[in-house]
């Protein structure tokens, strides 16, 4: 019999060496006269353990990490297919604390299948919420989305049944699903992982979502910065059609649906709904005005429901244990799980999935370990670029969404980006307006100007050009932004600016030597 | 990628730009799609390659214009041989990327938006590509790079300028 060994293709494992490692342990298991089967699983999460590799013994998964391709030899050595001792071992990974004290329900594949595999999701449960759904009435799916609290993980939050109950109940003989997996946010990577780890999960909710809603055509638009999540995306949509999960008469039943995957072309823009609509027709990704919403008129004119990549990958979740399953995790009006990210300058990265109200310190101090640095954390933002820098006297807020705006802030798409204590929140501020000044898809002129005046204003305050006078612009400005921007992306630009300069205000007059550009 | 692919890249061949574009036009929303692919046929998308799109699509040059003068990723004229995008948004700067980025203008004289002078190397910023918990990220050809520092930089700097034989 041969060993199994899980060496994962995720884009993180990549970007460490993790092909190099798959290929030394093929090389060196030859060397040896031993048989391996090598698995190309998806990542667990645990980044910094990357290039994590499992091996299947009869105590469960074994966890080696982070290997190089030069440890390969001595995990032979130590018997590492027997789940031998090790400097890199970690024990049975299920039984890892990182792992064991989180609540995955929606990773709860990732990292575990071969993410191409039909079988191995069969196995672990795939499939199960689809063929729930393919026997009840749509009306009863949406009931059960509703009564499952589930929110719009992408940022803004908005009841997913409600969504969908506006698309079943709009009449049209043509209607669309669409993916945005447009995920742009800095310190965000879950849609990613999941589209990389277990895809299957995204065209099951995806599917779920036409059985809903009577459409039968689906698009997931995906960023052109994710070349592999697109790849697997594709090759996975292949299998599910030729495996007949995806097109006419799904698993043998009278509905038919059927999904293709787009590329993005570097517009962080295009994450914002109507913006993605425009895009997938082809058009440049500039926002529309709201009403008429995308439930009502989305792509081509036609009643679409459009959600991030995690809210349709909780559905199946959902409907194969029951809505109140799900609802029985979280707090407030915030239920269910959500899949944090912990990134930037953190010792022990990576996705942790638990139910809302985990506070922003267990994250980056329980399980992110502080900073990589070992300096003192300063700041911490939450909710990608838009999203608020926190002090640490604001660390023990929890996380949900209604938690988040009593802060001044916003939960987002669940990134918590950690910076110590170099960080110039200053140049941080003035980062939050150029950013929206680049990626401004320039229709309404609060954000397409503002967003550079905004630059403008900073840097004569930083450099101390009648900075007391800039301030009172610059708060005016943020005003401006956030009442008359037509999106999020022009309309939240303000928050990582409004909080730095409420719980930074000193770096706002830190002497500097940079002199202004000649105006 | 050698030498001798780059100058194909450059030139323009109307027909196999006109079997790339009716390769697509069928898809709904087949504009981005027809972009996608003229780019990855061409290393960029030739601006005689527009009247192409717009007739396919029935659209004006205009249009096609805006689509791609709207997005970060199409280019109007070739890269270098090998093209590095890196990562400049918050969780990368938390590690550091500002400092990368002084080092591949001041030390390799790659600046951001250009292409080298030895057209070894384009170097463009992205924001974001997924690889937060491992910052500074960046993609090479492609391919991610994370934990990105000093030593893994210039060795990707070197790998590129030793491709040309």
């Amino acid at each position: 019999m041969s060993a199994r060994v899980y060496v994962p293709i995720d884009s993180s494992s990549l970007s460490v060496g993790a092909e190099a490692v798959a290929r030394a342990v093929e090389s060196e298991a030859k060397k040896r006269g031993l048989a391996v089967e090598i698995v190309r699983n998806g990542s667990r999460g645990m980044m910094w353990l990357e290039t994590l590799v499992e091996v299947e013994t009869a105590q469960g998964r074994v966890a080696y990490g982070p290997v190089e391709a030069s440890d390969v030899a001595s995990l032979f050595d130590a018997g590492f297919l027997t789940g031998g001792a090790h400097k890199l071992a970690h024990g049975v990974t299920d039984k890892m604390e990182w792992l064991d004290r989180q609540q995955r329900l929606t990773f709860a594949r990732c990292g575990v299948v071969d993410p191409l595999s039909i079988a191995d999701y069969r196995k672990h449960g795939g499939f199960t919420g689809l063929e729930k759904a393919l026997a009840l009435a749509p009306e009863k799916i949406v009931e059960e989305i509703t009564a499952s609290g589930l929110r719009g993980r992408g940022g803004a939050g908005f009841p997913t049944g409600v969504k969908w109950r506006t698309v079943l109940q709009t009449r049209d003989a043509q209607k669309y699903v669409v993916c945005n997996a447009d995920e742009g946010d800095s310190g965000t990577f879950a849609d990613r992982m999941l589209m990389e780890g277990d895809p299957f999960t995204l065209i099951e909710g995806m599917t779920i979502a036409g059985i809903a809603t009577g459409a039968a055509k689906g698009f997931v638009y995906i960023r052109s910065e994710y070349p592999h999540a697109f790849h697997t995306m594709r090759r996975a949509i292949e299998i599910a059609r030729a495996a007949k999960w995806l097109g006419a008469e799904i698993a043998g039943s009278k509905t038919s649906f059927d999904m293709e995957a787009r590329l993005g072309a570097g517009a962080y823009i295009c994450g914002e709904e109507t913006s993605l609509l425009e895009s997938l027709e082809g058009r440049r990704g500039q926002v529309r005005a709201k009403p008429p919403l995308p439930a009502v008129k989305g792509l081509f004119g036609k009643p679409t429901v459009i959600n991030n990549v995690l809210s349709f990958a909780s559905t199946p979740w959902i409907m194969s244990h029951g809505a109140k399953a799900y609802a029985d995790y979280g707090m407030g009006r915030s239920r269910g799980t959500q899949p944090f990210q912990i990134a930037g300058n953190i010792k022990q990265g990576g996705v942790v999935e638990l139910a809302f109200g985990v506070t922003i310190r267990e994250l980056v101090e329980g399980f992110g370990g502080g900073t990589a640095s070992g300096r003192p954390i300063r700041a911490v933002q939450v909710g990608g670029p838009l999203g608020a820098y926190f002090p640490d006297k604001l660390l023990d807020t929890r996380l949900d969404y209604e938690a988040m705006l009593a802060v001044k802030g916003m939960l987002g798409h669940g990134g918590v980006v950690v910076f110590d204590d170099t960080v110039d929140l200053a140049k941080q501020a003035r980062f939050a307006m150029e950013f929206c000044a680049i990626e401004s898809c320039g229709k309404c002129t609060p954000c397409r100007i503002g967003s550079t005046r905004g630059v403008e204003t900073i840097d004569k305050i930083m450099n101390g050009v009648e900075r007391e006078k800039n301030l009172v612009v610059l708060d005016d400005l943020c005003q401006l932004l956030t009442d008359g921007s037509l999106c999020a992306l022009g309309g939240l630009t303000p928050i990582p600016v409004v909080s730095a300069l409420t719980h930074f205000r000193d770096d706002f007059s830190a002497p500097r030597g940079v002199k202004l550009a000649a105006e | 990628m050698n030498i001798e692919t780059r100058v194909l890249q450059g030139d323009f061949d109307e027909v196999r730009t006109r079997r790339v574009v009716d390769a697509h036009s069928g898809l709904e929303g087949a504009c981005l799609p027809i972009l996608h692919a003229l780019q990855e046929a061409f290393g960029y998308v030739d601006k005689r390659a527009i009247p192409i799109v717009a007739d396919a699509l029935n659209i004006s040059k205009a249009e096609v214009h805006g689509v791609i003068s709207f997005y970060h990723d199409f280019r109007g004229r070739p890269a270098g041989r090998h093209v590095l995008k890196l990562c400049r948004a918050e969780a990368c700067q938390a590690m550091g990327v500002d400092a990368l980025v002084d080092r591949l203008a001041n030390l390799h004289g790659c600046n951001a938006g250009e292409t080298s002078a030895d057209g070894a190397l384009t170097l463009d910023n992205v924001y974001c590509l997924g690889n937060c918990a491992l910052s500074p990220a960046a993609l090479i050809d492609g391919e991610p790079v994370g934990r990105l520092n000093e030593t893994r930089l210039d060795a990707i700097v070197a790998r590129c300028r030793g491709a040309v034989q």
